[in-house]
């Protein structure tokens, strides 16, 4: 069992937190001072979209507390985010002048279908922290606090068609600001679409994240509006969303139209299907690895760990796929 | 050339060791320059170093023949060796920090996964290049037959370019400038031994 109950938490975790909620805190001081502030006016999102403060130090039932959280550093300059180039750095590099404000979500197959202003989507809805753990396709993990809230949350509120079985993720295609979109060799078609079934739309589990470490953006990990399936490999977690449909028809993914043989429908984390190119029985947990390299290397200590079944969620998320043979439904 | 090949070779030899000499510098004085995932930045790096030192080596005889400069092929058993000692660095990182020494897994991986399988059989067809560069081993097996032997090196080249197209997930612009390149310098080869023929026709 991996989830443990907040009375697990070590005192190094409950540091962390508060240091991150301060750091908001000093930058929400800062904002105002600098007259800032006055857009709060303008976009009432923002406003409304400022989190309840948890009690600092008491993590919710899904938080992952017995891992050390990957340095915001490495969570924001590491990525996989093809529209703004294929390194590892270059979202980083390229995303900070994307502009995620103001910002429009076409939604289809619901009560009132139309396009809507982010900020009267998310009206109401209040933010929350959530640490979880990010394991990549490509044999990496991290873990990450989230800030976001619950897809449920949004899916009651829009009311889907009864005959919706599957939700259709598009990301932004504005190639004038993503060069990743204009490079014709990245392999991918775009926009980039994802989806989930409704079922895995509505687990508790299944978050819409607005940024990380407590506070909106970075756009290099997806802002405005990403979507994060922690028990489901990293390219799932669709980026710059601006379009839900709920539809019948099962989705066809981006990397799924790109390289079928590698990446299904489902992208649920599983040691025992692998890569065609490498195991997925091993992962390399990221962050703070680089102050500590040499020491890492002479303590020749193993740089990997076992990857667990549906990323160490199978208690929340295995029930959805009983009876599914995971080897044909990866 | 005024600059003699003895004084030439040392330096050629020092400049080979640049790039390990870097990496290891990096990873002493300045780790906070890798990524997230050093681990392979080292992987890839040695990688890159490896396809880099094979196109050189093959570079050596079109370098002869184009410029008509004869000391260009004395730095070839060098470069070659720089190829196979960047390659397995690029080896032992893999053993190391992906599978971390476990020999079923390795198995595992040479036999199942196509990606792995090419680059493994590149780099072990290296190992009896290495092993019979010396001037012993050309006159153990004749000029000829030692020369076929080393031919070795273009399905080195062409299986450790596959090797990194199957690396990347979909992004194949690297991978495509080096598949140039090992174009290019086999294609030329081609092209010289068919003009050759017929010269002498």
């Amino acid at each position: 069992m991996l989830i443990k109950k907040p009375n697990d938490i070590p005192s190094s975790e409950i540091t962390d937190e508060s240091i991150f909620r301060n750091r908001r805190a000093f930058l929400r001081q800062l904002s105002t001072a600098a007259g800032i502030g006055a857009i709060g006016s303008v976009l009432p999102a923002c406003v409304s979209a400022e989190p309840a403060p948890q009690a600092a130090g008491k993590p919710g039932p899904y938080d992952v507390v017995d891992e050390p959280k990957t340095p915001e550093k490495d969570v924001t300059t590491y990525n996989n985010y093809y529209e703004f180039g294929t390194g590892k750095d270059d979202p980083a590099l390229h995303a900070g002048k994307f502009k995620t404000s103001p910002w429009t979500v076409q939604v289809d197959g619901v009560k009132k279908p139309a396009k809507y202003a982010l900020d009267d989507l998310l009206k109401g809805i209040t933010m929350e922290d959530r640490v979880y753990r990010m394991r990549c396709v490509e044999a990496w993990s991290m873990v990450i606090p989230w800030y976001g809230f619950p897809l449920a949350t949004l899916i009651n509120r829009l009311e889907p068609n009864p005959s919706a079985k599957f939700v259709e993720f598009r990301s932004i295609y504005a190639p004038d600001q993503m060069p990743g979109q204009r490079n014709p060799l990245t392999g991918l078609d775009w926009p980039y679409i994802e989806g989930l079934r409704m079922d895995e739309a509505m687990n508790p589990l299944t978050l819409f994240a607005v940024g990380v470490y407590g506070h909106k953006g970075p756009n290099q990990n997806g802002a405005p509006l990403r979507l994060v399936t922690p028990w489901k490999y990293g390219f799932k977690g669709i980026k710059a969303i601006t379009s839900i449909r709920f539809v019948e028809q099962m989705p066809k993914s981006s990397w799924q139209l790109a390289y079928s043989a590698a990446y299904g429908f489902y992208a649920n984390v599983n040691p025992n299907v692998n890569h065609p190119s490498w195991s997925q029985a091993t992962e390399r947990r990221l962050g703070g690895s680089g102050s500590s390299l040499l020491g890492g290397l002479l303590s020749g200590a193993n740089p990997t760990r076992k990857t667990l079944m549906f990323n160490g969620y199978a208690d929340q998320v295995a029930s959805m796929y009983t009876g599914m043979d995971l080897r044909k439904n990866y | 050339m005024p600059v003699p090949i003895k004084v030439l070779k040392p330096l050629v030899f020092l400049l080979c060791l640049v790039p390990l000499a870097a990496l290891i510098w990096a990873i002493v004085y300045h780790p906070e320059t890798f990524s997230a995932d050093p681990y392979a930045d080292i992987t890839d790096r040695t990688g890159d170093w490896t396809l880099r030192f094979v196109l050189i080596t093959l570079a050596m005889t079109p370098l002869r023949q184009i410029s008509g400069w004869n000391g260009a092929v004395r730095f070839r058993r060098m470069l070659g060796l720089f190829a196979f000692f960047y390659g397995f660095v690029h080896f032992l990182s893999y053993v190391w920090f992906t599978v971390f020494f476990d020999v079923q897994k390795i198995t595992d991986d040479v036999l199942k996964r196509p990606f792995i399988t090419v680059g493994f059989t590149a780099f072990v067809l290296m190992i009896p290049l290495a092993i019979t560069s010396t001037k012993k081993w050309i006159s153990r097996l004749g000029g000829k037959r030692w020369q076929s032997l080393h031919k070795a090196i273009y399905i080195t080249g062409i299986l450790g370019v596959i090797h990194y197209i199957w690396r990347v997930k979909s992004d194949i612009q690297n991978p495509l400038i080096y598949a140039i390149l090992l174009t290019l310098l086999l294609g030329y080869r081609l092209w010289h031994k068919f003009r050759t023929v017929s010269v002498v026709r």
